[in-house]
């Protein structure tokens, strides 16, 4: 018996008749259409489809869309708020925290639940941050560089933010 | 996955009315990351699906004169955040903390981490908890058991209990309380867990109308509670052996004693064995030895899983020690 869902993702609200048994990760790329979202292993194992389910990071591919009714998602394309990158994409550019990519949406939205949670993490915080994901290429190495990064632009903006509203 | 009815009682009366009487009729979602495998690979495949994560009186932490009572409901992470949990039961946080990812935090709830499912591979792969051969054969007993039991291992169930969690909250003298069809009953975790004898029977005392509500640890006794994991890999993963230590101390000698081991039994080990080693004694690296040692002295290893005899002793050592330098130290509540 098919279920009535409306789940807002990225700010827009999706409506939509499923079946119960439809996981969110399914939902989110093909009813909504927003491929950012990647499927791995399909077992959360792997980390790729991390999602921010209202704010908090999980995996699209363990919970279903039906557990998601009347949530609010963040996926990869929601993440920036204008044209411009977010922050914690721009250092994963720049810190050269991805080659294949696979990893990087899942990686992206994981490091912005440790960021939300704590500003400044040090790097043993960022590796047991990012221990649900699984990358295949970096080493990993790079990624932590870029999350630490994000965590000082992200710093450094607030702090201009503070100043300018004195 | 199988189609299934998905229903969302709000309380906790309409869930426990949902839930037929029977395993195959429905199933109970709450965080969901274990039953989702689960139906995923077709181990289970309930005809109604009954979601209790929106019954809001499971949800939470309360302190009160029985100590911390935890809604069924809590996820894990709202547990590793939480201030006075890591303050009052620090090694029960320390296992939380360790027991999966972020993401898993966020969605597991501590009712689910208690009555998720053997990770068996057998088991996972549609073998039942008593695997067995079209010869009747132990499927275990024949083929690889690297990850099975060393302890509590003479009938037909030879998987491992499955929570990292549980012999930490068993350490600290946690019960839980169940709601079903004719109220309210409690039970001391330690007995909830069973060894099943026959493939009819379940790895817990929990019928298939009922549902997990509270979880109780009383109030610390100011005590000295460690937690120690032996892991393949740094990073999240199963547990190959586990060990939860109480002492409970009169100066420098202790008092009374309570070791959970976890992964080498179908249900969290409590060795008196170990306990009975350690009262009377100061804690030394000889005596805890010793306890490591009668821990595991009945210890029955299967054709591919000697090597936990070895990390189990140890790690029965080493969280002994660990409690009593006070790594982990317990205040009153």
């Amino acid at each position: 018996m098919k279920k009535n869902v409306r789940i807002v993702i990225n700010g827009a609200e999706h409506r939509a008749e499923v079946e119960p048994r439809l996981l969110l990760v399914h939902f989110l790329r093909e009813v909504a259409g927003l491929t950012g979202t990647h499927i791995g292993c399909e077992t959360s194992l792997c980390g790729a489809c991390t999602v921010l389910l209202d704010g908090m990071a999980v995996k699209s591919c363990t919970v279903l869309a039906v557990q998601a009714d009347g949530r609010s998602i963040t996926t990869i394309e929601g993440l920036a708020a204008s044209e411009n990158l977010h922050p914690i994409q721009e250092a994963f550019w720049e810190e050269h925290g991805l080659q294949c990519g696979y990893c990087t949406p899942g990686m992206i939205l994981c490091a912005h639940d440790l960021l939300q949670q704590n500003a400044s993490p040090s790097e043993q915080e960022i590796r047991d941050g990012i221990g649900g994901n699984l990358c295949r290429c970096t080493g990993y190495q790079h990624i932590v560089n870029a999350v630490k990064a994000a965590s000082r632009k992200m710093n450094q903006r607030q702090r201009a933010a503070a100043r300018a509203a004195d | 996955m199988r189609a299934f009815e998905y229903t969302s009682p709000t309380t906790r009366q309409q869930a426990v009315e949902l839930l037929a009487g029977s395993w195959d009729q429905s199933a109970v979602l709450a965080g969901g990351t274990d039953l989702l495998s689960l139906m995923k690979d077709d181990v289970v495949a309930p005809k109604r699906v009954v979601n209790i994560k929106d019954i809001r009186e499971l949800h939470g932490v309360r302190f009160g004169p029985r100590g911390m009572q935890i809604g069924a409901l809590t996820s894990l992470g709202e547990l590793a955040d939480h201030p006075l949990v890591r303050q009052h039961y620090p090694a029960f946080g320390d296992a939380v903390v360790e027991a999966a990812s972020q993401q898993i935090r966020n969605m597991a709830t501590l009712g689910g981490n208690i009555c998720q499912r053997p990770r068996c591979w057998y088991f996972r792969s549609g073998f039942g908890l008593t695997p067995k051969t079209p010869e009747g054969k132990s499927l275990v007993e024949e083929g690889d058991n690297r990850y099975h039991a060393i302890l509590g291992n003479d009938g037909a169930a030879l998987f491992v209990s499955p929570s990292s969690i549980v012999p930490a909250m068993i350490a600290y003298g946690a019960r839980i309380r169940i709601a079903g069809p004719k109220g309210a009953r409690e039970v001391a975790l330690e007995k909830f867990f069973v060894i099943p004898r026959t493939e009819s029977e379940r790895e817990h005392d929990l019928r298939p109308n009922e549902i997990v509500t509270d979880v109780f640890l009383p109030p610390p006794a100011a005590g000295r509670y460690a937690h120690y994991e032996v892991r393949q890999k740094e990073s999240f993963d199963w547990p190959l052996v586990l060990a939860a230590v109480a002492l409970q101390m009169n100066g420098n000698t202790v008092r009374s004693a309570k070791v959970v081991m976890g992964y080498v039994a179908p249900v969290p080990w409590v060795s008196e064995e170990a306990a009975q080693a350690l009262v009377g004694k100061t804690v030394t690296e000889q005596t805890a030895q010793a306890a490591g040692e009668a821990a595991v002295s009945q210890a029955k290893p299967l054709s591919r899983n000697r090597y936990k005899v070895q990390l189990a002793r140890v790690a029965v050592k080493r969280a002994i020690l660990q409690a009593a330098q006070g790594k982990a130290e317990g205040g009153a509540a």
